[in-house]
């Protein structure tokens, strides 16, 4: 199942449907990526999913022929070992057949745009809006340069006012904005760790807000390509809630300057702010464990 | 042959070579001036820190006084590296701090560098004058402190992108009184604030400082008196530029600011209140190099700004500036040789600015010395960069980041393949390129052929098989680093080309379609690459079959063998650990 999750971690984030029909209690939608084409179903029934994923490399041209319904991996057209072969496939490949075969011809290189922006043309705009999942490293920009729209909203930069003189007159400016305090995130079950601005948090129920903010994204795409691969739809995210009450799947506790390991909340705000090193978000059902275990390091020098 | 000329003579010959490639080529003329070239050499640069071993570089080089050392991959700036890889500084300090009493100069880039290794470094060297610490993990200001107690000689302080662990602000008053010798200090990359007397003494005390760049921590209304301190200063980077505003703060700024008749070079600028911005205004006549990357303000307040600044070369700025601020730009910075544009909401669904291809088409056209672009847009088009290619034939670092994955012309809808190709045709000596958009195969065709000069290549989301990849590695013939990820590229191409990347520095390919078995059959085929294997499912990919597609894979040349210090992660291909197919 792993196998299969990897290789669609990057390969639903940012692709749009070209065609969807409703089958059964499903939806199915069909993709085109790279080199492949890719049905996949929407069930109901989360277990049964993965097995509604079709790769159709594109460099072939008969669908009916079963072999190549079967889900595969590695790259197109080579003799590679079949990972999942479902009876499944066959069926959902014969109902989507009419649509897939109208993409075949299309595929070579040379009309590989063309098919592809026919196929959106096709396509009823409505249906295809998606949000689409983080992916990892893209855009290609420094996570110091990410903490630049951490503290405030950018979407509107300050304007300015013609000459100095007449900004005086105004009041001042109510924030301190000048100071800015991140500390190190992680979560449990998301690899990438973020920093977070606690001078823009003033109290815990805004820093448990940007918490949720900063993971429920990457925690979706997580669980997603680690239980199905589909993509992740906005209504999917669901909330970090109760990480201050320990009444959530996930609780926030930090590490101080003295490297002893806290709940978040057992203290008064301005002293959790003084001295806090670095944060995580645990598993609740781990958190028992937190008391005995060693602090966490990162991975030092090794000689 | 022997030669007339004594050892002296060659070896000053040889002392006005600067480039390593040249003091490299002498080397292998003959023994004899291998030699003289080993005992000469002052200065060391190491690309790869797993390329060499620190003994193998201090036996050839006995001599050397500044070494440079790169660590990580590049896409170590972007997450895709994991945590605990590797690039630890700890070995070359320690063989160094034993072989080179005399090292003045470190300058690291992707490396970790512990407390522990800067307590080295201050107590080993005794005439240590730069630290440059680029993009660097590991340590904390108390390691910072120990430099700055010990290193009495100390010039430079550079830790620019670095992760610094803040402890206190302190460190900086651990300069002895007696300490004049400074002329450089970064600490922009600092997230807590510094003991602002501590600075304001040791800037006082430096006569020699050139260049300061301060931390967001500094309140723009304590800038005024350090500069006054420091006229001499010609760069310099500011912190926090917001303060309450009254009109004594303005104008004891704007008054500071004029007195720096040698400003060439301005930066910081977070957090910036455009109002107060017309107190550079007396400067920016001077100015050559401006970083506005962090001034979230708009359009107008940095169009006022930067036309103030005619002798531009260098400007970065933030996508605020949209094509009516570029077009300016190409109006009135006739001298711009670079030119970045960074996104300001690179996570935005929608534009949230009126930035286009349009603007990078502007200055093309307008700035006749152009000759290095990053530039983060939403839409491009095949004529727009056909249009760029023939304004600016003398290009030798084009990077275009389209932040959609795959996006064709949004004009025709047809891929990116003959603007890009126009980019390679045109700009001869182009030696650093970077890909977004939808591509296909020809796109690599028209580089291979082309892109004779090209040494760093980044791909992203493009191509559609190994031809593509076939075409880079076997046309790119100056080609030393490619960087690949999310492309369907695979093990055709890499085998076929697999000598090749015996004269690269290093190739990175994730989520490609390079499989176990091919990644195997490299290491076992080329012992001089290592090839490491990235991994974090947490099994041995041994267990898998041999078709399974590897998440990522660094391969990279080596005199060194396989490293030693693998995380569990990594997973080394070479002969002894592997299974027999």
């Amino acid at each position: 199942m792993t196998d299969v999750a990897w290789k669609f971690e990057n390969m639903f984030s940012l692709q749009e449907a070209l065609w969807s029909f409703p089958l059964g209690n499903c939806s199915v939608s069909i993709y085109l990526f790279t080199n492949y084409f890719i049905m996949a179903g929407v069930p109901g029934n989360r277990e049964a999913c993965y097995s509604f994923f079709s790769f159709v490399p594109g460099k072939q041209s008969h669908l009916s022929d079963e072999r190549e319904l079967e889900l595969r991996l590695g790259p197109p057209g080579g003799e590679e070992e079949t990972i999942v072969s479902s009876s499944y496939l066959s069926r959902m490949a014969s109902v989507g057949k009419d649509t897939m075969n109208d993409t075949n011809n299309l595929n070579s290189s040379q009309n590989f745009a063309a098919a592809r922006s026919a196929l959106n043309a096709s396509t009823p705009k409505g249906s295809q809006k998606r949000t689409a999942a983080p992916i990892v490293g893209w855009p290609p920009i420094r996570s110091s340069r990410r903490n630049l729209s951490g503290s405030s909203s950018l979407k509107q930069p300050p304007t300015s006012q013609d000459t100095v003189s007449h900004k005086f007159s105004m009041e001042k400016p109510a924030d301190d904005r000048g100071k800015s305090l991140f500390v190190k995130i992680n979560m449990d079950g998301v690899p990438i760790g973020r920093k977070v601005d606690l001078k823009a948090c003033d109290s815990y129920e805004k820093l448990a807000s940007s918490v949720d903010q900063l993971f429920r994204g990457l925690l979706a795409a997580q669980r997603d390509t680690s239980c199905d691969g589909i993509e992740i739809k906005q209504e999917d995210e669901k909330p970090i809630s109760g990480l201050l009450d320990g009444k959530g799947e996930y609780t926030l506790v930090y590490e101080d300057n003295e490297g002893d390991r806290i709940l978040v909340g057992d203290v008064p705000w301005d002293i959790f702010v003084s001295t806090v090193k670095r944060l995580r978000v645990l598993k609740s059902e781990e958190l028992s464990a937190v008391n005995s275990e060693p602090i966490f390091h990162r991975s030092m020098l090794q000689t | 042959m022997a030669f007339p000329f004594p050892d002296e003579v060659l070896e000053h010959v040889f002392s006005f070579l600067h480039s390593d490639r040249d003091r490299n080529a002498v080397s292998l003329v003959c023994k004899s001036w291998y030699e003289i070239d080993r005992w000469s050499r002052r200065r060391v640069f190491v690309g790869n820190c797993y390329a060499v071993s620190p003994r193998a570089v201090l036996r050839r080089f006995p001599e050397v006084r500044s070494i440079e050392i790169k660590g990580k991959p590049h896409f170590a700036d972007f997450d895709l590296v994991p945590e605990g890889w590797g690039g630890y500084f700890f070995p070359w300090t320690a063989s160094m701090a034993v072989s080179y009493p005399w090292l003045e100069e470190i300058r690291l880039k992707r490396m970790v560098v512990t407390d522990a290794c800067l307590e080295l470094i201050a107590k080993s060297f005794k005439n240590f004058k730069v630290l440059v610490l680029s993009s660097c993990e590991g340590f904390s200001t108390d390691g910072l402190a120990a430099i700055a107690a010990n290193c009495r000689n100390l010039r430079e302080l550079d830790l620019r992108e670095s992760e610094v662990e803040d402890s206190s602000g302190h460190w900086l008053s651990h300069f002895p009184d007696t300490y004049t010798s400074l002329e450089s200090l970064n600490i922009s990359c600092l997230l807590s604030e510094v003991s602002f007397s501590a600075l304001e003494r040791l800037v006082g005390r430096c006569p020699r400082l050139r260049s300061l760049r301060l931390n967001r921590g500094v309140p723009l209304d304590r800038i005024a008196s350090l500069l006054r301190r420091t006229p001499q200063l010609v760069e310099l980077g500011t912190g926090a530029y917001s303060a309450d505003l009254t009109p004594d703060v303005f104008s004891s700024l704007s008054g500071a600011f004029s007195g720096l008749k040698e400003l060439r070079s301005l930066s910081g600028f977070w957090d910036v209140v455009p109002a107060y911005l017309p107190a550079v205004y007396s400067v920016c006549s001077g100015i050559t190099t401006l970083n506005l990357s962090y001034a979230t303000i708009q359009s107008t307040d940095l169009i006022k700004l930067v036309c103030e600044c005619h002798n531009l070369q260098k400007l970065w700025v933030l996508d605020y500036i949209e094509d009516s601020g570029l077009e300016a730009v190409a109006a009135s910075c006739k001298e711009l040789r670079e030119l970045r544009v960074f996104p300001s909401g690179p996570f935005e669904a929608e534009p949230n600015v009126a930035l286009t291809e349009q603007g990078l088409v502007s200055v093309s056209e307008g700035c006749p010395k152009l000759e290095s672009v990053l530039y983060f847009c939403r839409r491009m088009s095949n004529a727009a960069l056909c249009t760029i290619a023939c304004n600016r034939p003398n290009f030798t670092r084009f990077r275009l980041c389209i932040i959609e994955p795959r996006k064709p012309d949004y004009l025709t809808l047809q891929p990116l393949d003959v603007g890009f190709g126009a980019i390679v045709k045109h700009c001869k000596g182009l030696r650093r390129l970077s890909l977004s958009g939808l591509l296909t195969d020809r796109v690599f065709e028209l580089i291979g052929t082309h892109a004779k000069k090209l040494e760093m290549l980044s791909i992203a989301f493009a191509g559609e098989s190994d031809l593509g990849l076939h075409h880079v590695l076997s046309g790119c013939e100056s080609l030393r680093k490619l960087e690949i990820r999310d492309c369907p590229f695979g093990d055709k191409a890499l085998i076929a080309n697999a000598e090749k990347l015996e004269t690269m520095r290093s190739l990175w390919m994730s989520s490609c379609s390079v499989s176990f078995g091919a990644c195997r059959l490299l290491g076992q085929r080329m012992p001089r690459l290592n090839v490491e294997v990235i991994d974090e499912s947490g099994e041995r990919p041994e267990t898998r079959p041999e078709s399974c597609p590897v998440e990522k894979l660094y391969v990279y040349r080596s005199v060194a063998g396989p490293r030693l210090d693998m995380p569990d992660y990594v997973w080394s291909m070479e002969n002894e650990s592997s299974v027999p197919i």
